[in-house]
């Protein structure tokens, strides 16, 4: 069908633009428009019928005349253009160069809302990713195509955490090192210019796909920018073979932006305003991570919430925490210690990390000490608590042991500089030096063969 | 293929279409596309249809074509071992002729039309013979442990006219003719089609007389659930439900498991079909997967057919139930489809009662879990439909709409517990919010079957669990100095229930499953350990000389160094424990003396 051209419009409000008595209008097209001013603002189409057409604006419907307005349908979805030379580049939402260099020139398009991929086309991600980070490495590790989530809080480290993650992030045994695609929604130039620096002195810039939307730019448009930037990061990984890291930041603009232009439509609102479809709608972002069965490549994923008022029940955490597999949680009284990463390890959870760890992949007592750190720490925790008041004065021996224990591993195993990249190895280690200060018959999480080989019998009981 | 209708208007998957004399609830195919749709109202002419497909790009004007038949599933050999999406397209059909994404429209066959099963009739069935629904026409052996009963559709009554010989048929060929009535003659062949909204009948219903074992302690022993019962595993995120639903799927005794990943992550369901074939199933020794059947909605696939998901879980559940199996469906998760329920009803207008959800969501889940039971099928045999449906509650709070009214329907229910899950307590069942309505029925099975003590042990085992529950108050309150010595023996004989029995690593090879007698002999040993030592501590003899008995420490790791063939060794510790009990009380009798 040929494109349409309309030079009027019924009503604008809240991003969006109504036209009556457009027939045949698809779903979900793609819309160009030019203002009075002759600018130029793209849309599409979200709800459709013979009488009544609405479009959703990216850039918002404020100072639109709405007698004097070019709508163009121009009869195809949402597309990126995909080629090598995507890499060290910058974007915006809908892949258009924000970085004074041409636009990408290609004839492979994709519709940047993908295809659902078939559950058995998947690959069950298994292979070890080494962060270099002791929280992560060795209670929750990562894994090579899972998603995995930094909860965070204004003015924790999340951003200095995802980069540690993305600088010091190699598989064992192999020098091939990922490429990332950076999608930052609603954040600040500042956070972004955060992380194009730290790309830029350790050189892999040219490695790196960035797309921004930052605070100042139309909110409307993080909502197609995810999909753009997972639409480069599968073309990345399963068509050029590459490992992918996407890191996205910050999923609750970009909630928050879904709930403003659901609003608008006059959606039901469920939970704190948001629509009921928030969570299919995160699914279809966050299930684009994975690995693909007779494809070498791979995207894993880490996307960086933040909790309103450090509330993990809060809808954008938990709907997030449902798909995701695991989450990593930043604490704001670790953090106010001066303790770096501040890594609540209670909440904290990779579900991956049971296929890619132990004998063959770190080391074979791995999986036993992590169950037994996270249990010591929980009951440190517990007499930590007691402690407070009853005063670690009057606590039994055992428990005295524990308290000891529970700092020695904020301390030693959690906090480590910005800088510092452990060996798995390494963390290991650190987790037995911690745990040969609690008598052996109190560690029934690992075996009699592991207290044999890794406690050590002096400096124990 | 006739009566095309026209799209007026798509908002998401909603279309409303111009479309006289379709009914309710029939399929329909939209546009070029030949999306896959159902109607879900009427107003005079005009049909409301939900679409299973993402409408991108459909537009007003283009054709609606009626395919005569409401949402149906195919029931026949072939399912087992399958994976199939939401409206029944198996998935690996779908990837042999499109590749790694599901595109939209396609329409693949359900069951393999050209393989050849070997069929062998029911020898007393003659020519001649008046026929009702249900009724066993032969028998297809599946797979080796799985036997798959041709039935005649439940809708069907007339006069045999012929059945096949014993033989090798496909299913395009015919097995049976039937002459009915109304119709004149229907040909019957291997498979069968049923509307998946409406429940198949059976003869009559049964009460529950069998627990439905899981090789979990914590399920099995505390909080039972009867072959044909209903439970709801609810639990925030992190708590461990896939994990307890997998280890459900994998250990439990029924004949046949369908696993419906209704709206969660592709990687478990692939967690799934790369371990299923290899593990075995601990009853017939053969390959899981060949009692094992999937059905699967990811998040990331459209949320009209998550809604349908459920449906077509039930009714393939009920379909083995009528051959005469145990079956058991797991949902995971209910949330995601009453979700779904939610979106579609928000999109339609329709007034939100709790949270955005529609006022029918309670009755919805009722008569969904109302197709468990166990029963006597038309053909004169015994089978059952158990359901377990996970629920994931916002934020975990457990009063929310979906888990409130789950809550009230189902008899038993496994709450997961997040503190218990950030210790790595697992399974994260929590013994305080969890309860059972079935603990009486199993209990005359576990006093049969396995031991006449079973119901006192768990009780004096719950009690323990309680009593320190309370305690641990006091001892954050002042310390556990403050405890007089029978307490503190309580306190330490609970963390022994916890540790030794309640905590079972799915990870663990020896621990994994838990056989019903070995559930016993551990629950035998602590409570036996408890009620001595409480005795012991009564004659003054100090807690401390107790907790330091080496044994002690064995008791906590038996689980994992005993297998279920090894239970005379549980018994020998038992001994073991009580000569070193009575020693050590003659020891301060002395001393007293």
């Amino acid at each position: 069908m040929k494109e349409k051209e309309y030079r009027y419009a019924s009503a604008a409000h809240n991003g969006l633009l109504f036209l009556k008595s457009v027939p045949g209008v698809a779903f979900g097209d793609r819309v160009s428009i030019r203002d009075q001013h002759g600018r130029k603002r793209n849309g599409q189409v979200i709800l459709s019928s013979n009488e009544l057409v609405m479009v959703q604006i990216l850039e918002g419907t404020d100072d639109v005349n709405l007698e004097d307005i070019w709508v163009r349908f121009l009869e195809e979805p949402f597309e990126m253009p995909l080629s090598p030379d995507v890499l060290g580049r910058v974007f915006n939402g809908i892949g258009e160069p924000r970085d004074d260099r041409p636009p990408i020139v290609s004839r492979l398009r994709r519709n940047v809302n993908g295809q659902p991929l078939n559950p058995i086309a998947r690959a069950y991600p298994r292979e070890f990713i080494q962060t270099g980070i002791s929280a992560i490495d060795g209670l929750n590790s990562l894994v090579r195509g899972q998603k995995l989530p930094i909860f965070s809080g204004s003015g924790l480290p999340h951003n200095k955490l995802a980069a540690q993650i993305v600088r010091q992030s190699k598989l064992l045994g192999e020098e091939s090192r990922f490429v990332v695609v950076f999608a930052a929604m609603g954040v600040s130039y500042a956070d972004a210019q955060f992380f194009r620096e730290d790309f830029e002195s350790n050189g892999v810039l040219g490695n790196v796909v960035m797309f921004t939307n930052l605070a100042d730019d139309p909110p409307i448009e993080r909502l197609i920018l995810p999909r753009t930037a997972m639409t480069v990061a599968e073309y990345l990984a399963f068509d050029l073979d590459l490992h992918v890291l996407v890191v996205l930041t910050d999923m609750t603009y970009y909630a928050e932006a879904l709930r403003e232009v659901a609003t608008a439509k006059g959606d039901v609102p469920t939970r704190k305003g948001y629509p009921g479809y928030l969570y299919s709608d995160l699914a279809e972002i966050y299930e684009r991570a994975g690995r693909v069965r007779e494809r070498h490549g791979s995207i894993t994923m880490v996307p960086v919430v933040s909790m309103p008022s450090d509330d993990i029940t809060h809808p954008i955490p938990d709907l997030t925490g449902y798909i995701t597999e695991g989450q990593i949680v930043l604490s704001r009284e670790l953090n106010n210690q001066d303790l770096y990463p501040p890594v609540n390890i209670p909440p904290s959870l990779s579900r991956l990390m049971k296929d890619g760890i132990g004998k063959d992949d770190t080391r074979e007592d791995h999986p036993r000490v992590a169950n037994q750190l996270y249990a010591a720490y929980a009951k440190a925790l517990e007499v930590r608590n007691l402690a407070s008041i009853i005063g670690p004065d009057e606590l039994p021996d055992l428990d005295r042991k524990y308290l000891k224990f529970a700092d020695g591993f904020e301390q030693r195993f959690l906090a480590q500089g910005m800088d510092e990249d452990r060996s798995i190895i390494q963390t290991l280690n650190i987790a037995w030096d911690l745990l040969s200060g609690l008598p052996r018959d109190v560690l029934s999480r690992v075996t009699e063969a592991d207290l044999a080989r890794y406690h050590h019998w002096n400096s124990g009981t | 293929m006739t009566d095309r209708g026209t799209i007026i208007e798509i908002n998401g998957p909603l279309v409303r279409a111009r479309l006289p004399g379709i009914a309710s609830g029939e399929q329909v195919r939209l546009g070029e596309m030949a999306l896959t749709g159902e109607v879900i109202g009427l107003d005079g002419d005009r049909a409301l249809i939900q679409v299973y497909e993402s409408t991108e790009m459909l537009r007003p004007g283009e054709g609606v074509t009626p395919l005569g038949y409401p949402l149906s599933v195919e029931l026949g050999p072939g399912l087992l071992g399958g994976i199939f999406d939401g409206i029944q397209r198996p998935l690996k059909n779908l990837r042999d002729q499109a590749g790694d994404h599901i595109p939209r429209g396609l329409d693949v066959p359900v069951l393999d039309r050209d393989k050849l099963w070997s069929f062998t009739p029911n020898p007393e069935l003659k020519a001649g013979q008046e026929i009702r629904g249900g009724i066993l026409l032969g028998k297809v052996q599946e797979t080796a442990s799985i036997e798959h009963r041709i039935l005649a559709p439940p809708d069907i009554s007339g006069e045999l006219v012929e059945l096949a010989g014993a033989g090798d048929y496909n299913l395009r060929q015919v097995i049976a003719r039937i002459h009915t009535p109304l119709n004149g003659i229907r040909e019957l062949k291997l498979f069968h089609r049923w509307p998946v909204r409406i429940p198949r009948p059976y003869a009559r219903r049964h009460e529950g007389v069998a627990p439905l074992l899981t090789g979990q302690r914590i399920l099995d022993t505390f909080f039972p659930l009867l072959k044909g019962g209903k439970g709801a595993i609810p639990g925030p995120f992190g708590a461990g439900k896939t994990m307890l639903q997998q280890q459900i799927a994998r250990w439990t005794n029924a004949d046949i498991v369908i696993y419906v990943g209704c709206g969660e992550r592709g990687n478990e369901l692939v967690d799934i079909l790369e371990s299923f074939p290899q593990l075995t199933d601990p009853y017939s020794g053969r390959s899981l997967m060949e009692r094992t059947l999937l059905v699967a909605n990811t998040s990331n696939m459209p949320v009209v057919a998550r809604e349908a998901s459920i449906y077509l879980g039930v009714t393939l559940a009920e379909y083995f139930r009528d051959q005469g199996h145990d079956v058991v469906m797991l949902a995971d998760s209910t949330s995601r489809w009453a979700e779904a329920l939610r979106e579609v009803a928000g999109r339609l207008g329709q007034m939100p009662v709790e949270e955005g959800y529609p006022a029918y969501l309670a009755s919805r889940l009722a008569s969904f879990y109302e197709r468990a039971g166990r029963v006597k099928t038309l053909s004169g045999e015994s089978g059952s439909v158990s359901l377990i449906g996970a629920v994931s509650p916002p934020g975990g709070d457990f009063s929310e709409p979906v888990t409130n009214h789950t809550k009230d329907i189902i008899q038993t229910f496994w709450a997961l517990s997040k503190p218990l899950a950030d210790a790595r307590h697992y399974p994260s069942v929590s013994w305080i919010e969890s309860f059972s309505d079935a603990v009486e029925a199993a209990a005359k099975w576990w006093s049969k079957e396995v031991d006449p003590n079973w119901q006192e042990k768990r009780i004096l085992a719950l009690n323990l669990l309680s009593a320190a529950e309370e305690l641990a108050r006091i001892i954050n309150l002042v310390g556990a100095e403050a405890l007089s010595p029978q307490q503190r023996w309580t306190v330490e004989m609970a963390t022994l229930v916890r540790e030794g029995l309640l905590q079972q690593n799915a990870l663990d090879d020896v621990d994994s499953y838990c056989s019903p007698q070995k559930q016993f002999a551990l629950l035998d040993l602590i409570i036996g350990l408890y009620q001595q030592g409480q005795e012991l501590v009564k004659a003054n003899v100090p807690v401390s000389a107790l907790l330091a008995l080496p044994l002690l420490s064995r008791t906590r790791r038996c689980k994992n160094l005993y297998g279920n063939d090894q239970l005379e060794e549980l018994t020998a510790l038992g001994r073991e424990f009580q000569e070193e009990l009575e020693k050590l009380h003659r020891k301060y009798e002395e001393q007293k003396a």
